[in-house]
């Protein structure tokens, strides 16, 4: 096969990027599972969080390069600030583009419009705001190879983004597993009427699902600015891609999300490695469309309210 | 649904006992003196790479940002002072603007003497008034608004009457151009045969009917938001498949970014007419008004047969339809094949009269824009339709000058919401539309084949 010759290194680099869908693509299932609904301006919360990583590195970084401590710290102001924006610019979408629809019951395409325009609107605010060349993120540490897997060189890039990965994956695990808030969401996911007559206050509870999920894929735009660059409409193919992840390991699915991640970013790279770079973005979409064909529950089906 | 016991009550003016915060006037002048914030930044100046702050302490941290809050306070004030004039409830601020336009539509309806006059005097008046435009203004009539009324006209069958949401509508639009420019020669792959513009329409149309069916065949089966993003992933497919067409496996077919040069103008000879179109563009224009005018009466037509019942019947409730012997996937592969070959049909028309075409053409946005056209004029609403998709096309070129271009996309994007939020039924709304909006916000029915509103049961 064309990938076998290189296939550690490639296994290296998709599961570094498909742990960045995973991120990104738990914004789509939590939402997804309370509402029913694609959350299409999700990809602008990706996008706030590269740009909020951004200028808190910029404020942090001095002229001198950054000794070991402080390369720690810096690196994780950025991608608390990266989630903090991503966490803001979520609550904001939910007051704006959400929660007046459905004071009104509106239909469903009336939600996925105006999602549609929130995401024009805030890319193209951001665009006016810092202008719209690719900004990179200024150099925090050099990234090298730290150590081999199998041949693969595997840097620091790599491993600070897996490493910020898995926290927030198995935090985010536990948070919807045991905690109050958790059941709750999982409770609404469920059956939001009688989750109300229950005693939960949905409203809150859609709230904070947007800002966990905006906490996480905010962290992701800060981490995605590392390695590429932050620009703004970064947030669109990597979105599209996180929902195709999302919707591989079935919708409504926490694990689910992440188990699509890192398949997609696998089969991406190996993807590419057979055809040529230039086709990247095509195979995300064709995964797209065959497992909706073939399976259009994904891998591990939809399990809207379930624990794991 | 506006399930009563999801929703807090929220009960307005004073006398209630809620806290001040809690107090919708209040929360109501609040949220406008934010609007009034976004709208300063939206207008103010624009920052850069290098400066990113610029922007906002240029809009909100100079006198100007007084304006724009003093505007919101007044508005919110005379709002609240209308509220309370009217007593109970609220009411919608601008119905007393809008009234005597739905009473000259309701009395259309009643008397056909009135209906016809109408319909002579907007005929008269498109067919006379572009000979009084210039040449720029004619331009924009052919190239932006005649097109895209064109598409929206095909979109309005998918999204308005079948409810399905297709966000990859301008690939069609594509196949078409790309039909056209294959068969006149200009594409680095040699056709067996050129053809006219004109003579490409019926290839295009079947050609777009065909990948229409193919696309919609097996992803029609899908729930409706699957349906939106995998036909967004078609839309994409088809563009990267344009842009990288220059080294397909080796062969040069598309011509890559560059796109394709120098398609003629369609030409009909035949029965004794010989008649060129050229650059100019009012015969163009003459062109699309007459098909414009086909496609209304012929969707017309179509929107109060068995076939346009049918979509509605979807639109409205699909388990209802398919439980009444509906064969919803066949009547929904219909409307797609519908609005797939209209869109290719624009497609050829825009290739032959620009000349031009390369991936630019056909990006997202656009898909994205041709559903706004139908949602802001009224899904489902022909009239409408028409309306949205001319003023929409209209506002950019007004704004041109004034705006940046790339900022119009912020004003689209904040239209879009408020729209949703304010007139979700659209500027010229079936009648059909507005009950089932009205019906769905109290609770009953789900008002688009894309299932009960969110909030309430899980799907």
């Amino acid at each position: 096969m064309c990938f076998t010759s290189q296939f550690w290194q490639l296994t290296v680099a998709g599961l570094a990027i498909g742990s960045l869908y995973a991120l990104i693509a738990l914004g789509y299932t939590l939402v997804y599972g309370v509402l029913q609904l694609i959350n299409f301006a999700h990809s602008e919360v990706f996008m706030a969080g590269g740009f909020g990583g951004l200028f808190m590195v910029r404020r942090l970084l001095g002229d001198s390069a950054p000794s070991g401590a402080a390369t720690v710290l810096i690196t994780t102001a950025g991608i608390l600030a990266g989630a903090a924006a991503g966490a803001a610019t979520a609550f904001v979408l939910e007051r704006t583009a959400y929660r007046p629809l459905r004071r009104r019951g509106a239909p469903r395409l009336a939600y996925l419009i105006s999602a549609i325009g929130a995401s024009l609107f805030l890319y193209n605010l951001a665009g006016k705001e810092f202008g719209r060349l690719a900004i990179p993120v200024p150099q925090i540490y050099e990234s090298v190879t730290v150590f081999h897997i199998f041949s693969a060189r595997v840097t620091t890039n790599q491993l600070v983004i897996a490493g910020a990965g898995l926290v927030m994956l198995v935090g985010l695990d536990r948070l919807v597993a045991k905690t109050r808030l958790g059941q709750g969401i999982r409770a609404v996911a469920q059956d939001a009427e009688t989750a109300s007559l229950m005693g939960v206050d949905i409203n809150k509870v859609i709230t904070l699902t947007f800002v966990i999920g905006g906490l996480l894929g905010g962290a992701a735009g800060f981490l995605y600015g590392l390695t590429f660059n932050v620009q703004y409409d970064m947030g669109f193919i990597p979105g599209v891609k996180a929902f195709t992840a999302a919707v591989l390991g079935g919708i409504g699915n926490v694990r689910g999300a992440v188990l699509g991640g890192l398949v997609l970013g696998l089969v991406e790279n190996y993807g590419v490695a057979c055809a040529s770079s230039s086709y990247r973005d095509i195979i995300a979409f064709m995964i797209l469309v065959l497992v909706l064909l073939v399976r259009p529950s994904g891998i591990l089906g939809e399990r809207l309210g379930r624990s794991a | 649904m506006s399930n009563p016991t999801l929703e807090r009550s929220e009960t307005p003016g004073p006398g209630s006992r809620l806290p001040w915060h809690r107090n919708e006037d209040y929360r109501r002048i609040f949220s406008l003196l934010m609007v009034g914030l976004v709208v300063a930044l939206m207008t103010g100046p624009s920052g850069n790479r290098d400066h990113p702050t610029d922007g906002i302490t240029g809009s909100w941290f100079h006198p100007r940002v007084l304006v724009f809050l003093f505007a919101a306070l007044v508005i919110g004030l005379l709002m609240t002072g209308y509220d309370r004039a009217k007593g109970a409830g609220r009411g919608n601020p601008l119905a007393p603007a809008i009234a005597p336009i739905t009473a000259v539509r309701d009395r259309m309806t009643s008397q056909p003497l009135l209906r016809y006059g109408v319909y002579a005097a907007i005929l008269a008046f498109a067919i006379f008034y572009p000979q009084t435009l210039s040449p720029f203004w004619q331009r924009v009539l052919v190239d932006q608004i005649g097109i895209y009324v064109l598409l929206a006209l095909g979109l309005n069958i998918v999204v308005g009457l079948a409810g399905l949401l297709d966000l990859g509508y301008i690939a069609f639009f594509a196949i078409g151009s790309y039909t056209t420019a294959y068969f006149t020669g200009k594409l680095p792959v040699t056709p067996p045969f050129t053809l006219n513009p004109l003579e490409v329409v019926p290839i295009a149309i079947l050609a777009t009917l065909i990948a229409g069916v193919l696309l919609g065949g097996p992803t029609l089966r899908l729930r409706g938001d699957y349906l939106a993003i995998v036909t967004l992933g078609f839309g994409e497919i088809v563009r990267i498949l344009a842009v990288n067409g220059d080294d397909f496996f080796g062969h040069n077919v598309t011509n890559g970014p560059r796109g394709a040069v120098g398609i003629p103008h369609p030409s009909v000879h035949a029965v004794g007419i010989n008649y060129e179109w050229t650059l100019s563009s009012l015969p163009y224009y003459y062109l699309l008004l007459a098909l414009v005018i086909v496609l209304l009466i012929a969707f017309n037509r179509l929107e109060n047969s068995r076939v346009g019942r049918a979509w509605t019947a979807i639109r409205e409730d699909e388990v209802a339809a398919a439980a009444s012997g509906v064969p919803t996937v066949k009547y929904k592969l219909m409307a797609f094949a519908i609005g797939a070959s209209t869109s290719g049909f624009a497609g050829v028309l825009y290739a032959s009269k620009v000349g031009f075409i390369s991936p630019d053409n056909y990006l997202l946005l656009f898909s994205i824009l041709v559903v706004t056209m139908v949602i802001f004029g009224g899904m489902g609403s022909l009239p409408g339709v028409v309306l949205g998709a001319a003023v929409l096309q209209w506002l950019p070129q007004v704004l041109r000058g004034k705006v940046p271009p790339e900022d119009r996309y912020i004003y689209f994007g904040a239209l879009l919401i408020l729209m949703m939020i304010f007139r979700p039924q659209g500027l010229l709304p079936s009648r059909r539309r507005s009950r089932e909006l009205k019906l769905s916000e109290e609770g009953i029915g789900g008002a688009d084949s894309l299932g009960a509103a969110p909030g309430g049961a899980a799907s």
